[in-house]
């Protein structure tokens, strides 16, 4: 006996095997993320009154992804509907489409990635702390011999909590400077990473798993893009749907960012 | 949608061209397979669950042994350990130095039984073993959905299981904070042990996902035809159930464990609070982070995770009674509805776990309202099988025996559960020896049980003959003996205030406190620890018979038939061994799966697929 439902539906089902498969690893995924969303609020709840970050992450560019991840879901569906119409070379142009939008979506991703690694808060010896990205160290710095300077691009505020939320009128208006620091009066230095605080920790574990995700759902997509034209000329409706499950993952990790860039950057 | 697909079932042309195929195996294998392709990269589902069962019964026994140390140093703290010491020392170095094991080396221990027991030992066993070799089978199928996907998952398992063995031999050796692996402490303890436990978990939980997915779909998209949702043997039930809380209930575990990883490598602060001080010094951390958001996440999966453990051991149980007694199980609806109710509530009473962690009055009540619901539907799956009992003319073997010793060994752990579901008493009971006596009345004479039930059950099929019935009996007979010795004291011990986890069997503990005073603990009770030990010993030494039989039987047991037990579902339909496929013919179903002694027939078994009478048009298709 050979294993059925392979290609065509089973009747009282209405489903394909890889259909269903598809759907059940997708709960599975709902169970993953809404185990790290839970945690996200939890911590959040949870925080210290005022120390919880608001408006650390631009605004400008979220929107850009999202709109990128939004239009992607477009061409993924345009790309099976042309499978479904047995119109190769317009299969080809819309995933083509995908591929580009997913890569321009982890480019400014990592961008902004880059963009929190280079950025410091500096714990003075008198208390204040200095806040900024990183210009330049001199060549002689070296914290733990206390020699040598650091010159950021930013501000020096009197308490930490001062830092917490950007989108007071008073964090927008703040005039940013260069700002050079010996050595000698730092008391602490840290990047915005993962280990800052509880939101860059959760940010970068809920962001950087959504864009595994993304790299893992372009990696199979340009596989098929790349090398289905052989299986596309022996049997097309299983190719089609090939595209159609892929397609399913990549609309939940569409959906998982409509999550997170409320919940990020918008809060 | 093309009107061929309508056809139902579709898979009977594909059976017709099977027919005209003499050459004894299917399409696409025009050589036969080295032994690479038939025994470490098969795509056979009756292959992937041996692999399966024979990778978790080693797992298990290693477990085992690991116990048998630990039971040695809370017997007798801080004196080497016989015969196995030197070679102890010689793997592990200082911290089994003399041969004696260290507190740190016990901490390891005990947190590599839990997790070995549970994830490399029982759930491979229960779930993915007996699960792929009889679902299949048994709802008339070819194989699993996705083969490679299964392959895929075993192989997850089997570097799952790697890295966690590996972590024996590191630095600082495996991880020590308890197979719940709370945070702080699972973060704080200067080992990378819990890198590799959590590695190892994400690696056994991705085998558990896929797997799932596989089990659910198989069940749902497989079915031969005839076989509706109704006349499934219970054990795919159980099956189907225990897989979808695989699928929903480990995710959560495996971002948790994304998070805790995060805390020990990256050093962010998920489970550590502000103010945490490690060796009497401020940690470098951030802080602002939540050690009860483990606890929450880990008995999220934790709980769920107790009903994968002993759902597929009842489904066994089931099977086997039915088979035993000659007659319809007792209650098939009000089984099939229990098994699904016990895995919705199963999400909701993980925080019974929690009662000490002051998380609230309200949320206790809450959880300890579902706990005592849970226990209703897991009543009447017991009862279902106590009154099958009821008036059958039993046979008993091996399987049988093991099944009915199922029955009290889980009775007793889960009644003794109740006190511990209760809040007020659990305050009491917590974190002592009653807990673990408890769990270990479910899993050990409970589900194992069931398993050596399994696997005595359906070795007839998986070799074409049976296994030693004398060496059987006098297996499950030591090994009901010594399991009650070995757990029935702990009962009392757990009562009298004895904590788990203390490394020297409580002997400090005991001396700081006032002799004869409340909350001492009397001799009598530290004296426990010798008989356990020993009967604990004996244990093993009941296991060498089963060990023997299990290999000896491969080659030189009694050469059975097909059907051995004549039972009825289509598991026993086949040729035996099945043959890649299965089925030589597409089983069609006509009856529900315990038609035993029906009036009227000749043989006092009915098989599901055995066709009514001669002149129905299913005739050319059903054999006998």
């Amino acid at each position: 006996m050979e294993i059925p439902y392979t290609i065509e539906s089973r009747p009282d089902t209405g489903l394909y095997n890889a259909k269903l498969g598809i759907w059940l690893f997708l709960a599975s995924e709902v169970m993953l993320f809404g185990g790290l969303f839970s945690a996200y609020v939890l911590l959040r709840v949870g925080a210290e009154p005022g120390m919880w970050p608001h408006g650390w992450l631009n605004v400008t560019f979220g929107t850009i992804n999202t709109l990128l991840l939004a239009l992607s879901a477009i061409t993924t569906l345009l790309a099976w509907a042309a499978c479904k119409v047995r119109d190769f070379t317009k299969f080809k142009i819309f995933h083509a489409c995908t591929i580009l939008l997913a890569l321009t979506f982890l480019g400014i991703k990592s961008y902004e990635y880059h963009d929190k690694l280079i950025h410091y808060e500096v714990q003075l010896t008198n208390g204040k702390f200095a806040d900024g990205h990183l210009i330049e160290k001199s060549k002689d710095f070296d914290l733990a011999n206390k020699t040598g300077s650091v010159t950021l691009h930013g501000r020096i505020v009197e308490d930490e909590k001062d830092l917490m939320d950007l989108r007071t009128p008073a964090a927008q208006s703040a005039k940013l400077d260069e700002v050079t620091i010996a050595a000698t009066d730092i008391k602490k230095m840290e990047n915005y990473g993962p280990k800052h605080n509880t939101f860059t920790a959760i940010y970068f574990t809920l962001t950087g798993l959504h864009a595994l995700h993304i790299l893992g759902g372009t990696v199979v997509i340009f596989y098929f893009w790349a090398f289905g034209g052989a299986m596309w000329k022996t049997d097309p409706e299983r190719f089609t749907n090939r595209i159609e499950v892929s397609g399913l993952f990549w609309h939940f990790v569409d959906l998982v960012w409509i999550f997170l860039f409320p919940v990020l950057y918008l809060t | 949608m093309q009107a061929t697909v309508q056809q139902f079932p579709p898979f009977r042309e594909v059976t017709d061209v099977h027919a005209h195929d003499d050459h004894g195996h299917g399409h696409g294998e025009h050589h036969e397979p080295n032994f690479w392709q038939k025994y470490i990269f098969s795509t056979d589902h009756k292959v992937i669950g041996i692999q399966y069962g024979f990778m978790s019964l080693c797992f298990m026994l290693f477990g085992f042994f690991l116990m048998i140390l630990m039971r040695w140093q809370i017997a007798h703290p801080g004196v080497p350990v016989p015969v196995l010491g030197p070679l102890l020392e010689k793997i592990l170095g200082q911290p089994a130095a003399h041969g004696a094991i260290s507190p740190d080396l016990y901490n390891s221990f005990g947190a590599m039984h839990g997790t070995i027991m549970v994830f490399l030992g029982v759930v491979p066993l229960a779930f993915a073993a007996f699960g792929n070799y009889v679902v299949p089978l048994m709802i008339g199928a070819p194989d699993m959905t996705f083969p490679r996907i299964n392959m895929a998952s075993f192989h997850a398992f089997f570097l799952g299981g790697v890295v966690m063995l590996v972590s024996f031999f590191i630095p600082g050796g495996a991880a020590q904070a308890g197979w719940t692996s709370y945070s702080p402490l699972a973060t704080t303890i200067p080992t990378n042990g819990q890198a590799f436990w959590l590695v190892g978990m994400v690696l056994l939980i991705t085998s558990s996902l896929l797997g799932a997915v596989n089990f659910i779909a198989t069940i749902i998209q497989l079915r031969a035809p005839g076989m509706t949702w109704m006349r499934l043997p219970w054990f795919v039930w159980a099956q189907f159930v225990t897989a979808f809380i695989l699928l929903l209930a480990f995710p959560p575990l495996e971002a948790a464990g994304v998070l805790q990883l995060m805390d020990n490598l990256a050093h962010t602060s998920f489970f550590l609070p502000t103010g945490l001080a490690v060796g009497g010094q401020l940690a470098d951390r951030s802080g602002g982070g939540s050690p009860l958001l483990w606890q929450h996440l880990f008995w999220f999966l934790g709980h769920p995770e107790v009903y994968v453990l002993i759902l597929p051991a009842m489904g066994i149980v089931i099977e086997v009674i039915a088979n035993n007694t000659r007659k319809p199980i007792w209650g098939y609806k009000s089984l099939v509805y229990s098994v699904l109710f016990v895995g919705f509530l199963s999400f909701i009473v993980w925080a019974h776990h929690m009662y000490l962690t002051g998380m609230g009055q309200k949320i206790a009540t809450f959880f300890q309202a579902t706990t005592m619901m849970i226990s209703v539907p897991s009543v009447i799956i017991l009862t279902c099988m106590f009154l099958s009992l009821w008036g059958g003319s039993i046979r008993i073997n091996t399987p049988m025996l093991f099944a009915l010793g199922f029955l009290p060994m889980f009775g007793i752990g889960g009644l003794t559960g109740l006190p511990l579901g209760l809040a007020a008493a659990d305050l009491y009971l917590h974190d002592t020896y009653y807990i673990i006596a408890h769990f270990h009345y479910v899993v050990a004479p409970g589900t194992i049980f069931a398993l050596f039930a399994g696997v005595y059950f359906w070795f007839p099929k998986m070799t074409g003959r049976k296994m030693n019935e004398f060496w059987g009996r006098v297996h499950f007979w030591c090994s009901l003996a010594f399991m009650n010795i070995v757990f029935m004291p702990m009962f009392a011990q757990g009562i009298k205030g004895m904590l788990r986890r203390m490394s020297d069997g409580a002997v400090n503990y005991s001396a700081a406190r006032v002799p004869g005073a409340i909350d001492a603990l009397p001799g009598s009770v530290m004296q426990l620890n010798g008989v356990i030990l020993w009967a604990a010993v004996c244990l093993g030494i009941a296991q060498i018979p089963f060990i023997i039989n299990l290999f000896w039987s491969i080659n030189h047991g009694e050469k059975v038939g097909a059907n051995p037990w004549r039972a009825t579902t289509l598991d026993w339909q086949t040729p035996t061994p099945p043959p890649h496929g299965n089925f030589e013919h597409s089983p069609v179903v006509v009856r529900g799966p315990y038609e035993y002694s029906a009036p009227g027939h000749a043989e006092d078994f009915t098989p599901q697929d055995e066709a009514e009478s001669p002149t129905t048009p299913l005739t050319p298709t059903a054999h006998h």
